[in-house]
């Protein structure tokens, strides 16, 4: 049967999302690449600047800094919140009444604005009036958040792990829940321990949806912004000045469009290529 | 060995799932337990492996109570009707999985792991992972890792019933050969009556967690004890019918009637119900005992060799299950015949009166 290909209308189905995509995305992305190769001293006038901008960003110690901070920051997170996540997902109950329960307080954090849980933890970790900063203050550590670097990322990673590790959780017990009881009946059966059922039931299992978790966990924390910026400002000093928080600085404290515009294409490109490497690798061992 | 419950009760919550039980199941051949989705196949078979525990009565084996014993004591197996393997582990290491918790040494686990392999020809697919397996070959693996172990009781839950028609055909035929001689006691639950017909052995009928009849395969079906074990041993399901007795004949709807067989003579006149099963009412005028019944089309199925007729007569649906190709139009008037050597007659209790 020959059937005929060829449609000019179906373009009109596709012409909503091509114009979405257009105003939320092509749009804004061309205007920064515009920017990031011309220099502007505004009224509208440009000069050409090349590939400038991005040498100057790529070659800039402050640069350098900013995305050091932000692999260790993300990596840490990462390595708390997966397993924390799935420890928890383990221990929810897997029916009754509980059930729910269990899922609406993993959820309440998520709920909460971002700046007002950085605001939350701001007051929560203060020294002087805090319950957490005069705790710890109070076993004798001495624990200032807005004049330690070690104490401003002690608290911005716990920070980020109280509001987040609820979605791994989540993910995880989504996974563990698609199990269907006969696997843990199996096992039951073969006298396998507990050990050998997380290992080599429950693990594989909820491998999907932890590539998912991961990869969703490595991109929000990678482009972290509202918490640190209300918690500590990026502060002391440069201590939790993230990618993002440095960028916003250049921007719009410094008004660099040029530099600012190169580097968030260069940080663009990093985040997907993490991504893009992260669910490789992980799709790679799932074929295996 | 012998697996036996005994007055047993299962209860989840508030509901029971398994009414007092009584069973004390065979070694030579199948155990089966027929009954639809929730009659408590499965209930029954978690307390036989010691999944679940009774909320009253006693599981023996071989002379001693293992009611206490949790289910890795009890060297049970079982095949469950999704494809249970592990998912990391290749077909190997699958069927390896439960010499390996023993503790065998590693020769003969590679011995028995190879014999089992062989027998349910899985051999070529040894390093694979199930993943990479068809349905049936998943499910191969699954009764490899059930027969290696050497258990003493095989649980088989619906073991078949997500492969498609040809696998399960194929698997059925090898089922029986594969447990025959082990001296292991094999439960089989299944949710279709010609699946318990084909496998033989014996047979337990169960309703709403109560087990309705046990005995031989062949004779629960042939003498259902009371209407309910009829109508759970019956694919399309059975006719069931008042009808009452006058004298030597059975009238049915005031307008049908027939003569009483041989061993129906000495009831007494009064109301009773009779059952028929489908192909025991054909379009075909098949002769001496045949009673006809005319009723409106409501459904017709027709298959290759065999049509299914649903049709009505005064507001109840009769089913009828022929041989050969009858093309019926829906909302026609038509006449079928009912073989009345072949009724089953029960008193108003549902219990079965005469043959």
């Amino acid at each position: 049967m020959a059937a005929k290909t060829h449609n000019p209308k179906a373009w009109l189905f596709v012409l909503p999302v091509v114009i979405l995509v257009a105003f939320n995305a092509l749009i804004p992305l061309m205007t920064v690449v515009n920017y990031s190769v011309q220099e502007t001293f505004g009224d509208n006038v440009f000069f050409w600047e090349g590939v400038g901008w991005f040498e100057q960003v790529l070659h800039s110690e402050r640069f350098h800094a900013s995305l050091l901070r932000q692999l260790t920051f993300t990596g840490i997170i990462l390595a708390i919140e997966v397993p924390l996540g799935v420890a928890i997902a383990l221990t929810m109950p897997k029916k009754g009444p509980w059930v729910s329960v269990c899922l609406v307080f993993m959820a309440m954090p998520l709920l909460i604005p971002w700046n007002v849980v950085g605001a939350m933890w701001n007051i929560f970790a203060l020294p002087d009036l805090g319950l957490l900063g005069r705790a710890i203050n109070g076993m004798g550590i001495d624990y200032n958040f807005t004049q330690q670097p070690g104490s401003a990322w002690f608290t911005t990673i716990l920070m980020d792990v109280w509001h987040w590790t609820s979605l791994v959780v989540l993910l995880a017990y989504a996974g563990l829940r698609s199990i269907p009881d006969a696997y843990y009946q199996a096992a039951k059966i073969d006298g396998a321990s507990s050990w050998a059922v997380f290992r080599h039931i429950q693990l594989p299992k909820m491998k999907r949806v932890l590539t998912i978790a991961i990869l969703l966990r490595f991109m929000d924390s990678f482009m972290i912004y509202t918490e640190p910026f209300v918690l500590t400002g990026g502060g002391p000093g440069n201590s939790t000045t993230f990618l993002s928080i440095d960028l916003v600085k250049i921007a719009l404290g410094q008004f660099d469009l040029g530099p600012a515009a190169a580097m968030s294409l260069i940080y663009f490109l990093i985040v997907l290529l993490l991504s893009w490497i992260f669910y490789t690798l992980m799709m790679r061992n799932e074929a295996q | 060995m012998t697996l036996e419950l005994r007055n047993v009760i299962k209860r989840a919550g508030a509901e029971t799932h398994i009414y007092e039980t009584s069973l004390k199941l065979r070694e030579d051949g199948f155990n089966i337990l027929l009954g639809t989705t929730l009659s408590g196949k499965t209930s029954l078979m978690q307390l036989m492996a010691g999944l679940e525990r009774p909320a009253d009565g006693e599981i023996w084996f071989d002379g001693k109570n293992v009611t206490k014993v949790p289910v890795q004591k009890r060297n049970v197996s079982m095949v469950h009707q999704q494809f249970i393997n592990y998912p990391n582990f290749s077909v190997f290491e699958n069927i390896a999985s439960p010499l390996r918790v023993a503790r065998l040494p590693r020769a003969e686990i590679k011995a028995r792991v190879g014999q089992v392999a062989e027998l349910l020809r899985l051999s070529p697919m040894l390093d694979r992972r199930p993943s990479e397996l068809s349905g049936g070959q998943q499910q191969r693996t699954a009764l490899a890792r059930a027969l290696v172990k050497d258990a003493d009781v095989v649980l088989l839950d619906e073991p078949l019933a997500n492969l498609d028609y040809k696998l399960r055909e194929e698997l059925r035929d090898e089922l029986p050969k594969l447990f025959r001689d082990r001296g292991c006691t094999v439960v089989y639950a299944t949710s279709e009556p010609t699946e318990a017909l084909l496998l033989g052995g014996h047979t337990a009928t169960l309703n709403e967690g109560r087990i309705t009849q046990f005995g031989e395969t062949a004779k629960v079906y042939r003498q259902p004890m009371d209407l309910i074990s009829a109508a759970v041993f019956s694919d399309p399901p059975i006719n069931s019918a008042a009808v009452t007795k006058q004298g030597d004949r059975f009238v049915l709807n005031d307008r049908v009637s027939w003569r009483a067989g041989e061993s129906q003579r000495t009831l007494s006149d009064g109301s009773y119900v009779v059952a028929i099963r489908p192909h025991h009412i054909t379009p075909v005028d098949h002769g001496a005992n045949a009673v006809r019944i005319d009723g409106k089309v409501l459904v017709t199925e027709l298959s290759g060799s065999e049509s299914v007729v649903h049709f009505e007569v005064d507001g109840r649906t009769w089913i009828s299950q022929s041989h050969g190709i009858h093309a019926f139009h829906v909302g026609d008037q038509a006449s079928f015949y009912i073989d009345t050597g072949r009724c089953m007659y029960f008193g108003q209790d549902n219990e079965r009166l005469a043959a």
